[in-house]
């Protein structure tokens, strides 16, 4: 079931990436047309086909860029978790990243300088603030 | 381009007659098509918008069952692939009582969440049959999480399907507006997902995260039900510290809970202080510590009914103190200024305790919340 619906999502971008190809193509050639053109002098219809082409090619490259973003999106961020580990009795402290079977409170190996056992006392991620800050 | 220019102004000029009526017809045209035909092609934008939108809701629904099944694989060891079994449990449903007579519905609606717990529960051991206790909580947790994504897609799904069929631009615009609120919900179970997958603490959690560096380092015992108690000495009072029983991920009844304690100790407690997430409004700083009065206990209500119903019997007070954050928040792995404001907020209990209390009394707190990734 899911394996179909996940395949019918890249289907639809394949369609778009075709249509977007062809348009990407239809104004090159609308663009090599409108140099041959003014080669043989005919300014205005090659003026016509210059901006024609030029705009085909600005929407076709910001649907794919947009096609882009969209599936950049949709992408599920795992956040980087960290451990805090920490002595008890000498107050040594270290960091490293969540281990599975991590939780606070978990008494873990020996602590390199004291030899008593050492803790887990905090598990946390880090976000970096990307908000809009507003005047109130 | 610029020998190209002057060019065509200058055709323009003797030809401007025809482009200039070919323009008026194109903006008449244009207008007559707005003036008829505005209001669907505003529906067809939306419709777009929300088409959108339902893809992400897609990817995001299947790859929590994605996860879903490879976690019950990696931890349950499964005979069979559980990918059917998980389909099932992703649809599976809960008929509230009839209201219709409103007396007695909490004790009603308590006994059928308690099937649902243990129903769901019985499920997750079928599929992960070499899982630990702490594990199955865990993967209930990443289930019911899959499960509200599911919900939340077949949902948009109907009105987005139901909106095209009908061609109604009423039920797609209610649709399209509370589309970012919807989106934003199902992005907090996304990375809810993952967190409960592999146990970790969650924002919720700090309620029983308090809890635990409160009694750390004392005895507990069990209450009922799924919930932990510690006498911790505090500020010359004597402190019963509760929360769900950790590390895996499990909210406890405290309501029972609650009642269980008080009435072991004949009601004699001078007051009973809640901690819990709170949702913070928009502009409010993640981790800020509030205090206020009442049950601080979310859910459908049944907790916090029992809490009330047994306080009122023996008239103590209770008192409440939130650290807020946004239902994003909530739900995903703890974010570091709710784990740093733990410290702020034992100042905060302490302080209601010597301002509400005297000397020798018997207090009760609570740490509410999922006690995922957290032990005491």
């Amino acid at each position: 079931m899911s394996e179909n619906s996940s395949s019918a999502t890249k289907k639809i971008s394949t369609y778009l990436t075709m249509i977007v190809l062809i348009v990407l193509a239809l104004s090159m050639v609308a663009l090599i047309s409108s140099v041959n053109l003014m080669v043989e002098g005919n300014e205005i219809a090659a003026g016509y086909l210059l901006i024609i082409g030029l705009i085909a090619m600005a929407l076709s490259l910001y649907v794919m860029i947009q096609s882009r973003r969209r599936i950049a999106e949709m992408k599920i961020e795992a956040p980087k978790v960290m451990t805090t580990i920490e002595c008890r009795k000498c107050g040594f402290k270290s960091l490293r990243e969540f281990q599975r079977g991590d939780f606070v409170f978990k008494e873990l190996e020996p602590c390199q300088k004291c030899n008593e056992k050492m803790m887990i006392t905090a598990i946390y991620k880090e976000v970096r603030e990307r908000e809009k800050t507003f005047a109130f | 381009m610029l020998a190209v220019l002057p060019a065509l102004t200058g055709q323009l000029g003797g030809a401007g007659d025809s482009i200039s009526q070919i323009l008026s017809i194109l903006f008449y045209v244009i207008f007559i098509v707005f003036l008829f035909y505005g209001q669907r092609i505003q529906m067809y934008v939306m419709i777009r918008e929300v088409e959108g939108s339902l893809y992400k809701l897609k990817y995001i629904k299947d790859e929590g069952r994605r996860i879903a099944i490879e976690t019950i694989k990696e931890l349950g060891k499964p005979q069979t692939d559980p990918s059917a079994r998980v389909d099932r449990y992703l649809d599976y449903f809960t008929i509230t009582p009839q209201s219709m007579d409103p007396a007695g519905i909490v004790y009603k609606l308590d006994h059928i969440l308690d099937v649902r717990d243990t129903r769901l529960k019985d499920e997750v051991k079928l599929m992960a049959p070499a899982s630990d206790e702490v594990q199955i909580n865990n993967l209930e947790n990443t289930l019911e999480a899959a499960m509200a994504l599911n919900y939340i897609y077949k949902v948009v799904r109907h009105y987005y399907i139901q909106g095209k069929k009908t061609l109604s631009l009423y039920i797609i615009m209610q649709l399209q507006m509370i589309l970012p609120l919807v989106m934003k919900e199902a992005e907090a179970y996304a990375s809810a997902l993952k967190a409960f997958a592999y146990g970790q603490p969650i924002g919720d959690g700090v309620g029983p995260l308090v809890a635990a560096k409160l009694m750390h380092g004392y005895e507990t015992r069990k209450v009922p039900k799924d919930c932990v108690v510690a006498e911790v000495p505090l500020e010359g009072r004597t402190a019963l510290v509760m929360k769900a029983e950790g590390p895996g991920g499990n909210v406890g009844k405290p309501g029972d809970a609650i009642k269980a304690v008080i009435d072991e100790n004949k009601g004699k407690i001078a007051a009973v202080i809640m901690i819990d997430a709170g949702l913070k409004l928009e502009g409010e700083m993640v981790g800020e510590v509030a205090e206020g009065v009442g049950a601080a206990i979310g859910g459908p209500g049944v907790d916090q009914f029992k809490i009330e119903e047994a306080l009122v019997d023996y008239h103590i007070p209770i008192y409440a103190v939130i650290v807020k954050e946004d239902i994003g928040d909530a739900v995903s792995p703890m974010r570091k200024e709710i784990s740093d404001s733990v410290d702020r907020v034992i100042e905060r209990v302490k302080s209601v305790i010597l301002e509400r209390t005297k000397e020798g009394d018997k207090v009760i707190i609570f740490g509410v919340g999922n006690t995922i990734g957290i032990g005491q």
